[in-house]
């Protein structure tokens, strides 16, 4: 592990290593729609797999905060980005490909969808935070919009819960793997409530007044 | 000519199948066991990869010809049939799991010979009919269908089967027989789908008896002129091609004849999105999604549903004076 020795080039093998992860799904597609590897439907394959890969990179990026605070590791955190833009991006084939596939480009049915199916009006809504996120990801975004940055990416929580919700409601019968994801995004989201949980409770320790007495 | 007759099995029918399905499985794994295990474990998480109902096993396809005479040609459609590839590895038969290559992957445990169908209710001679009996008084009829899923996707499968109504016939049904009621094996064993209850095990379905009796509802046991693959329903399975697929019941062990309206698998599930009639029908949505059009397998872009599935003629009579919103 002596290439990994000095901290910048560990910072770059993590950085190569998330852009490799993060393309990898759209390679395969790719190639195996070249090669018959979609199956019979190939459209509902590219949907489901381009919404798999959305609502994963998501869940991964939730996941940095907690590793980063249990591991130390601060390098983590270009990665949380990397991750985020990554589900943006394959939300955005998702959504193309309904877009132009299943409603073929037709506005007037994508309206529809989105003000009468709630998984879509979930799923649009979902998308919207998402390229909201990925419009203010950049540093100069971040300095523009100054204390109001954190807020709105903490809207990344809402679209966590979206994402869950969309797969929970387009499913027929089998709910089980939707629920797999509701239970990672309520770990995720229930570590940081019980650290602020934990924070608060140890905060009062230190005020004055129980100091006095 | 409407019917096309003659299936010299296709090259690609025959010999690549093995291959190609080593190929898929070869994808099929790597991908959500590999890259789902390194990208946060969730591909092992949520089931997607190998091994999953691994009681059951790859079905090997029937190469057994069936001797047949066309159907009536009124009932056919010239559309292009679906390629056989895809009629097998793209199916709906949750009894092997909810994925729609489940199915191909592990109907492999059916056994679906010896087999034998319980006939009851209201008939005049109830038993246990072995399969052979029941198929023996009456040729075998090629049918060429259109198949229109709830999902909204669609095939057009050469069929081979007989008239559900001739058999119903020779059961001698009582004049208290207003429905009849159709259910699947249940052996998870054999089925190992069945283990998780993504439905209320037995698969049941039914039918009015006049939709019974209608000609084109028939009693499959083969397609593309060979043995139904166990994926598709083998040995004896359901084709009411005017109706949503999960009406066409597969695997069929029991016929019962009844005064009542049978209760029926999906609408158990969730009566809001799934009717005891489920006939095609672009003008109702499906809670969820639309149903004013389909993609026609082998297709990209859709194409407009047809009301009932473009058997209006046939069978509309059948309901009128039904609200069809109310009665889905
Ligand atoms: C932009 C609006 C969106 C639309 C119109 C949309 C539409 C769809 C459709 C039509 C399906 C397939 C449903 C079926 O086959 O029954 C689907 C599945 C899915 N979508 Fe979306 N979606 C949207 C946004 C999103 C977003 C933002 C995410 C995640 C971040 C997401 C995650 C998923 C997942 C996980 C699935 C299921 C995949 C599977 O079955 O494995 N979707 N979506």
């Amino acid at each position: 592990m002596a290439l990994l020795e000095s901290p910048r080039t560990r910072r770059r093998a993590l950085r190569a290593a998330t852009l490799t992860l993060g393309c990898l799904p759209a390679v395969w597609l790719v190639h195996a729609a070249f090669t018959d590897g979609l199956g019979a439907n190939p459209v509902e394959k590219i949907t489901h797999e381009t919404g798999a890969w959305a609502i994963r990179f998501l869940m991964g990026s939730l996941l940095v905060t907690p590793l980063r605070r249990l591991t130390g590791w601060r390098n983590l955190t270009l990665e949380r980005r990397t991750l985020g833009l990554f589900a943006f991006f394959y939300a955005c084939l998702h959504f193309s490909t309904y877009l132009g596939l299943d409603l073929g480009f037709e506005l007037g049915s994508l309206g529809e969808d989105i003000s009468e199916r709630p998984y879509i009006t979930v799923g649009f809504a979902t998308f919207l935070i998402l390229g909201a996120l990925a419009a203010t990801s950049t540093r100069a975004a971040a300095r523009r919009l100054g204390r109001r940055w954190k807020p709105l990416h903490r809207l990344v929580y809402l679209a966590g819960i979206g994402a869950v919700v969309h797969f929970l409601w387009l499913v027929k019968a089998d709910t089980r793997e939707p629920l797999i994801y509701a239970a990672i995004l309520a770990s995720l989201l229930g570590i940081r409530l019980w650290w602020r949980f934990q924070a608060r409770r140890r905060s009062p320790q230190r005020s004055p007044d129980r100091v006095a007495g | 000519m409407l019917i096309r007759r003659g299936h010299e099995p296709r090259e690609n029918d025959v010999t690549p199948e093995a291959v190609y399905l080593r190929r898929r499985e070869f994808l099929t794994t790597s991908v959500s066991a590999g890259l789902g295990a390194a990208a946060f474990g969730s591909a092992f998480l949520t089931g997607c990869g190998p091994g999953e109902a691994s009681a059951g096993s790859q079905a090997t396809l029937p190469t057994k010809l069936l001797p047949t005479v066309p159907g009536p040609p009124a009932l056919a459609t010239d559309e292009e049939r679906t390629r056989y590839e895809d009629a097998t590895r793209y199916n709906n038969f949750y009894e092997f799991g909810t994925d729609k290559t489940d199915p191909a992957r592990y109907a492999g445990s059916l056994r679906p010979e010896p087999w034998s169908v319980v006939v009851e209710g209201e008939v005049a001679k109830p038993g246990r009919v072995p399969l052979e009996d029941l198929l023996k008084p009456h040729p075998l009829q090629e049918r060429i269908y259109r198949l229109r899923c709830v999902e909204a996707w669609s095939m057009v499968i050469p069929w081979v089967g007989i008239p559900l109504g001739d058999v119903i016939a020779r059961m001698q049904p009582t004049s208290r027989a207003k429905y009849v009621a159709f259910e699947t094996l249940l052996d998870p064993d054999q089925m190992p789908g069945q283990r998780r209850r993504v439905l209320d095990w037995p698969y049941r379905e039914g039918l009015r008896i006049d939709e019974a009796m209608h000609p084109l509802a028939i009693l499959v046991v083969g397609m593309y002129g060979k043995v139904l693959p166990n994926q598709n329903g083998a040995p004896l399975r359901l084709m009411v091609p005017w109706k949503y697929g999960f009406k066409s019941i597969k695997s069929i062990v029991k016929i019962r004849l009844q005064e009542d309206q049978p209760a029926t698998s999906w609408n158990i599930s969730a009566s809001r999105e799934y009717g005891f009639y489920a006939n095609v029908n672009p003008e109702v949505d499906h809670p969820r999604w639309s149903q004013a059009r389909e993609r026609r397998i082998g297709d990209l872009r859709k194409r407009p549903t047809l009301m009932f599935n473009g058997y209006a003629d046939q069978v509309a009579s059948l309901y009128s004076g039904m609200d069809l919103r109310k009665q889905f």
